[in-house]
């Protein structure tokens, strides 16, 4: 299984270094500084999204709720910016929002017995629906410059927004791999009845990995809003599929038990790879989902097969 | 060349690894003819069922249907042939109409569209053969129907298909006295028309009232075979028993302090159950499946509510509402279903074995990898686990070497107190031996083991008493020096009133 884990990475190392050099020897722009710093921005938020999702999906469990979350944390940190409250406190009081709203999932999920999928996906439609409400459905202009200048800003060479993912797969990586709630997150998904019966409160560990899901989450949007430097009520549409995507190109599987932080990782490298890839050789940008769509079955289907060879 | 029988089975063999669930095994039905086919639980009743119906090939012998020798039985062919099964837990689908699962696999339809009318209509005639048309909607979810009568839509639905041939397989668990009768009723009507029936039950006395004949199977062999009025409830009993193990494993402990007192436990399965463990001891608690055995043990660990009674642990009172509290109290539990409740399936060894003590053994949330690893290490060989390294998943591992590892997490819990439901189920032979032997090492440090199994005579070989359950209750205590298994499988059968007992 150690191997398995470890190979479903290396096919999708070598998808990405196999696109990377296409698309260096198609586009001399591609391997520039700037280029990759752009590449490194696009797939900051992405990257942080796609972490906290295969947490979730360690568990069995998914979240819909992510773009949704994104935006509710975009207008409302926008708003309180606008009126000019201070930047940290703005930024806490939406993390605590966002991940109260994690919180609350978790409950509805454990507590009330609804499944992952509906439950989030409520909350999806609640998140968009308060987003709208409070902006009213219109932009949020006004929002300090240091906002935007921190998003075109870089860190010992690196762009200031990569960090943050950098940050979030390592804490990820370290959480799942030596923690105490690391291995309860992969109990739960691989089999709840024998975690219970092992003496774990699956209660918190359900609370905690969605609770988690949603700081990410409001992690994410607070990034959006650099980059966006304006509240916008319908970003962040379709977030969560890119989140899911990212994760399951990266190993995880939906029955839960397996997928990295890393992997995600990956998985979010080779979407950005292909978004900026398509841009630069001019491809139609309505074939870019196509193509990853493509992907994302190639790949699965390949990890699947090679699964099932090595099982007989 | 036509004669009387409708089934015949000649020289029936199916192995399983590690059991030789059936050996030459002849078994014939005549037409209009209601056969009880009874033994312990394991004796391979259902092995053999499942052959007849297609479910299971056997390895060897030959299956005669009507005269006409059957080359390989699939459950199409069988049904064919007239053959349906009523199983105890009910197959049927729960959101739709009993019209429609009488008629599931068979739906009137014109090109796919299901003529509902008919449908309705043909319902109606199934249900007045069995004199249930004006008492069952065919109309109605059977979602909304009682268990028993789901039981009758079950019988409707295997008797839809003219069936030749049906098999009631322990058909009365889920039915009331009344409905009993019922039965019996629709089991002589089906008699009449020339129906051949199999009727399979742990209730002896119902075979008095409806079975022609009795067959008995032990260990996967034909006993005997009797005219139902030429024998009684006790001489069925002594052909049942009498299994062997191969060796004895008993061995004279030390009799410690009394570690685990269960007073009235009650919860909806439960009926008043007490019981004392003492350190040093192995027992055994035997019981029929559905005897509540399996739900005594998860309620004494913590895994399900109970509605009131007492637990003791080292004489104080504990209130264990949930496993944590249990295995702080170094309660442990082997649950009856290794793979869907003992293991995290997906996750390696080395996790398993650790999954009760990651508590323990981190410091801020933070693993002590260090403790992880020489724990995992210490128990593979303290249990001689076959495993390549301690990374690799469990799903992996052989059933015996699974087992070893659920088993290998309490030892690293610390736990004092082992309830094992069936531990020795579906593990080959050589592990089973080790497991008693596991058990003997853990008794002899003075660790309490609850020992629950369907095999007789693995209890009889290990144990230092035995408990029976039946319905709910615990109806016996044996000591080892009057073990008989007439007696204990009497109790665990018999429908008749039992005194308190004093299972201490």
């Amino acid at each position: 299984m150690k191997k398995i884990k470890l190979n479903t990475q290396i096919i999708l190392f070598l998808v990405v270094v196999a696109l990377w050099i296409f698309l260096a020897v198609s586009s001399e722009y591609f391997l520039t500084y700037s280029n990759i710093k752009n590449i490194m921005r696009q797939m900051a938020i992405q990257g942080v999204l796609a972490v906290g999702m295969v947490m979730i999906i360690i568990t069995a469990g998914i979240d819909l709720s992510v773009g949704s979350v994104v935006a509710l944390v975009n207008i409302m940190l926008s708003k309180m910016l606008a009126n000019h409250f201070s930047i940290p406190l703005a930024i806490l009081i939406v993390l605590i929002v966002s991940t109260s709203v994690g919180l609350i999932n978790g409950i509805v999920i454990y507590d009330f017995g609804v499944p992952a999928f509906i439950a989030t996906l409520a909350m999806m439609t609640i998140a968009r629906g308060t987003t709208l409400l409070i902006s009213g459905g219109s932009n949020v202009f006004g929002l300090p410059r240091s906002i935007a200048n921190f998003a075109s800003s870089d860190f010992l060479g690196i762009p200031s927004l990569f960090w943050f993912l950098i940050i979030t797969v390592i804490v990820a990586e370290i959480i799942l791999r030596k923690t105490r709630f690391g291995k309860y997150i992969y109990a739960l998904g691989s089999n709840p009845e024998a975690a219970r019966l092992s003496g774990i409160n699956l209660r918190l560990v359900t609370y905690g990995v969605y609770a988690l899901g949603g700081f990410l989450w409001g992690v994410g949007g607070v990034l959006e809003t650099t980059r966006l430097w304006m509240g916008v009520p319908t970003t962040g549409t379709g977030y969560e599929l890119d989140a899911i995507a990212a994760a399951v190109l990266g190993g995880a599987s939906l029955f839960g038990a397996e997928g990295s932080a890393l992997g995600a990782f990956f998985g979010a490298l080779v979407m950005i790879t292909i978004y900026n890839g398509a841009v630069l050789l001019n491809i139609n940008p309505f074939w870019q989902r196509i193509i990853v769509g493509i992907i994302l079955v190639v790949i699965v289907a390949i990890d699947q097969f090679r699964k099932k060879r090595s099982k007989d | 060349m036509l004669n009387e029988y409708a089934i015949q089975l000649k020289g029936i063999s199916k192995y399983f690894p590690g059991v030789q669930a059936l050996k030459n095994v002849n078994f014939s039905l005549k037409f209009g003819e209601v056969k009880a086919l009874i033994g312990e639980n394991g004796a391979g009743k259902s092995t053999l069922i499942k052959i007849l119906t297609g479910a299971y090939s056997a390895d060897e012998g030959e299956i005669y249907v009507f005269n006409q020798k059957i080359e390989k039985m699939t459950p199409i062919i069988s049904e064919k042939l007239g053959i349906s099964a009523v199983y105890q837990n009910l197959v049927l689908a729960p959101h739709l109409t009993v019209a429609e699962n009488i008629f599931l696999n068979k739906l009137p339809s014109k090109w796919s569209f299901v003529s509902k009318s008919s449908l309705i209509k043909k319902a109606k005639e199934v249900l007045k053969r069995l004199e249930y048309h004006e008492i069952i909607d065919p109309n109605e979810k059977v979602k909304n129907l009682s268990v028993a009568h789901q039981g009758i839509v079950a019988i409707a639905r295997a008797i839809s298909k003219n069936a030749k041939i049906v098999i009631f397989d322990e058909p009365t668990s889920v039915l009331t006295s009344k409905e009993t009768e019922e039965l019996f009723r629709i089991i002589s009507e089906l008699k009449k028309s020339n129906v051949s029936i199999i009727y399979i039950s742990h209730r002896l006395e119902e075979i008095f009232e409806i079975c022609d004949k009795a067959y008995v199977l032990k260990d996967g062999e034909f006993v005997i075979e009797k005219d139902i009025e030429d024998t009684n409830e006790d001489e069925l009993i002594s052909y049942m028993v009498g299994r062997k193990l191969k060796r004895n494993f008993y061995i004279s402990r030390e009799k410690g302090k009394e570690i685990l007192r269960v007073e009235n436990v009650k919860n909806k399965k439960l009926k008043d159950c007490s019981l004392s463990l003492f350190e040093g001891e192995i027992v055994g608690l035997y019981g029929l499946v559905g005897s509540g055995r399996t739900e005594l043990a998860r309620a004494i660990f913590g895994a399900d509510k109970i509605d009131s009674g007492k637990i003791y642990i080292g004489g104080k009172l504990k209130y264990i509402s949930n496993t944590l509290t249990a295995i702080s109290n170094r309660l442990s539990l082997i649950p009856e279903d290794r793979r869907n409740q003992g293991l995290a399936l997906k996750l390696s060894v080395k996790e398993n074995i650790n999954l009760p003590i990651y508590r323990k053994i981190s410091k801020l949330g933070f693993i002590n990898s260090k403790v992880e690893k020489e724990t995992a290490l210490e128990y593979v060989k303290k249990l001689d686990i076959k495993t390549p390294d301690i990374y690799k998943t469990v799903q992996n591992l052989s059933g015996g070497n699974q087992q070893k590892v659920v088993i290998a997490k309490w030892l690293a819990s610390n736990a004092k107190i082992f309830i094992m439901d069936e531990p020795t189920n579906g593990v080959d032979v050589g592990a089973k031996e080790e497991i008693y032997s596991i058990m003997n090492e853990l008794a002899k440090n003075g660790a309490a083991i609850l020992f629950i199994s369907s095999y007789m005579p693995e209890l009889m070989g290990i144990c230092d008493r035995i408990l029976v359950m039946n319905s709910g209750k615990i109806v016996a205590n044996i000591p080892r020096e009057e073990y008989d298994e007439e007696k204990i499988l009497a109790y665990a059968i018999k429908t008749a009133k039992f005194e308190e007992v004093d299972s201490k």
